[in-house]
């Protein structure tokens, strides 16, 4: 980390397209600008492998991921400093970064921070969701993308959303088999989404999006109006149970469960930092509070892409470079009048690239059983507890998760909530009979990505503060 | 279980999985490699001791926590497999001095 600068203008933070995006506009128009990553290369989880993918076919992935390549080049290009493999574990309100690299840590200073930390996908909390060989959709596009590996013997997918149906149709695309699609989409969602189908149909994602239906559905056994789905096995999945409406109980064998209804924001860094955040009712998720360039309630943090709102990935790489124009303005480079400008085409681009999106966050609203689930239901998988033991704690006075911890550990664990918080907000909210709006979020603490005590005496410190310590 | 695209080329690394040689490609995460080696469990739990394998692929979940080259309770998913790594399933809690 000799290479880095002390201090940089602009620090982004996720290298998926907003991040890359944000980063190569800002480096391009001038600011000394740094791109940290977790990952060993860029593209997030999105892109994923972009750059080196052993898929050599390109029609298995499909023209969409391919485009994640555009913004490789021009970020190359651009002069920002990039270090992947890097987790950040902490950004604080003096905009001094927390990261921690090839086992050593380090506090990076910066004028401006771009958090562009993406999304992960809803938990999907079902009984034997823990079972090994229960995944979730994304991490077997992420093992495609990244080895070229696909799940072999019996595979079933489960669930609802476009990703899950990409992901089938670059199965078949790739010769893999699947079992299954186990479709959780509950009906009376369409009643909702059908008033907002015509702005969907006006999208460019309709033709696609049915093209794609309409293969999977012809080479795959689809099974609509899933309920009461659960993992079974010893040791690991084996068989996966499920209803059909009300239908009797059916069993499938199984080695591989690939569970998705959704993505949600990745809130822990922005959370962690201090960012004001609201409940939102169409994506059912906790979003960080951000102005139309991005802004969050901290001075000097915005956030761009997923990481505030659920937009996808084209969305976020236009929200990546309003984001990086605001921070030329607030830094002083360019004034508001330029910054208005050279915004509008990347605002058209957004208004574009979002348009039918509350179409999809109708139609593919994740069922209440998959939300609020069943007693039996592990929801923290890292501490192993209940939906029972969280309405038990209810029973007992627990208002909101920040309680289940100390009532339970729930969210305490190294996920640090990430898998459990959204289930807890709506298990609490249900047996209260509240809004998760009025339940909270967990209120998260830096660090948000585990450090060895190593890596933090490895902090370079003043003699005073090694004074301070030494001598009292 | 996972299996290779038959197109799927690139280098092979050579590494150990709790002292059994295996083989990955270069570029595989631990966790995908563990998974490609049919090693679909990675872990017990320090709650229950139930098993665990790979559920994110992308950092979030620490379930695909393992022991790499000593140190224990490493993300096998974030972590790329190197030649002559050697990479233990881990039981429960991490141990003192690991």
């Amino acid at each position: 980390m000799t290479d880095l600068k002390p201090r940089y203008d602009l620090a982004v933070i996720g290298a998926g397209p907003a991040g890359l995006a944000a980063a190569t506009l800002a480096a391009t128009r001038g600011l000394s600008t740094v791109l940290l990553d977790e990952q060993t290369a860029p593209g997030g989880q999105i892109y994923r492998a972009i750059t080196r993918s052993p898929v050599k076919n390109p029609s298995v992935l499909g023209t969409d991921y391919w485009h994640g390549a555009d913004l490789v080049g021009p970020f190359r290009d651009s002069g920002a400093d990039y270090l992947p493999g890097t987790a950040v574990w902490s950004v604080s309100r003096t905009l001094d970064i927390g990261l921690s690299r090839d086992g050593a840590a380090r506090i990076l200073p910066a004028r401006h921070v771009i958090l562009a930390t993406g999304a992960l996908e809803r938990p999907f909390p079902i009984p034997g969701w823990t079972l090994p060989g229960v995944m979730g959709a994304g991490a077997a596009q992420i093992l495609l993308k990244t080895s070229g590996l696909v799940a072999s013997g019996g595979v079933v997918m489960a669930g609802s959303g476009p990703l899950l149906w990409l992901l089938a149709w670059q199965y078949l695309r790739a010769g893999a088999r699947i079992d299954a699609i186990l479709d959780t989409t509950p009906r009376e969602n369409w009643r909702q989404a059908m008033p907002l189908l015509p702005a969907f149909a006006r999208s460019g994602y309709v033709g696609k999006g049915l093209k794609l239906l309409l293969e999977v559905r012809r080479k795959v056994k689809v099974i609509g109006n899933v309920s009461a789905l659960r993992a079974e096995g010893d040791g690991r999945v084996q068989t996966v149970v499920y209803r059909q409406g009300d239908g009797a109980e059916q069993r499938l064998p199984a080695d591989t469960l690939l569970l998705h209804h959704g993505v949600i924001p990745n809130i822990n860094l922005a959370n962690a930092t201090g960012c004001a955040q609201s409940w939102d009712e169409a994506q059912r998720c906790w979003v960080p509070d951000v102005d139309g360039w991005g802004a969050t309630s901290v001075e000097g943090v915005s956030i761009a892409g997923d990481g505030a709102g659920i937009g996808g990935a084209l969305a976020a790489e236009h929200r990546g470079r309003l984001t990086a124009l605001d921070a030329l303005h607030r830094l002083g480079a360019i004034d508001r009048a330029t910054r208005d400008r050279d915004a509008a085409p990347h605002r058209e681009a957004l208004d574009r690239a979002l348009r039918g999106r509350d179409f999809l966050d109708a139609l593919y609203r994740p069922g209440r059983e998959f939300r609020v689930p069943a007693d039996d239901t592990i929801v923290c998988r890292c501490e192993e507890v209940t939906a029972g033991q969280v309405r038990e704690a209810v029973k007992l006075g627990v208002s909101g998760p920040n309680q289940t911890k100390s009532f339970l550990r729930c969210g305490m664990g190294p996920c640090q909530g990430r898998l459990c918080g959204p289930t807890v907000v709506e298990v609490i909210a249900d047996a209260r009979g509240v809004s998760p709006a009025e339940v909270g979020y967990y209120r998260l603490r830096p660090p948000v990505k585990p450090i060895t005590l190593a890596e933090l005496a490895s902090l370079p410190k003043a003699e005073d503060e090694v004074a301070a310590v030494m001598h009292h | 279980m996972f299996q290779r695209l038959p197109d799927a080329g690139g280098e092979r690394v050579s590494f150990t999985i709790d002292g059994r040689p295996a083989e990955a490609l270069s570029g595989d995460s631990v966790a995908a490699a563990l998974l490609a080696n049919g090693v679909g469990a990675c872990r017990t739990t320090p709650v229950s001791g139930a098993p665990r394998g790979p559920y994110c692929m992308m950092g979030v979940c620490f379930d695909c926590l393992v022991t790499i080259d000593g140190t224990g309770n490493q993300q096998g998913c974030q972590i790329r497999v190197r030649p002559g790594m050697r990479v233990e399933t881990q039981n429960g809690k991490r141990e003192i001095e690991r």
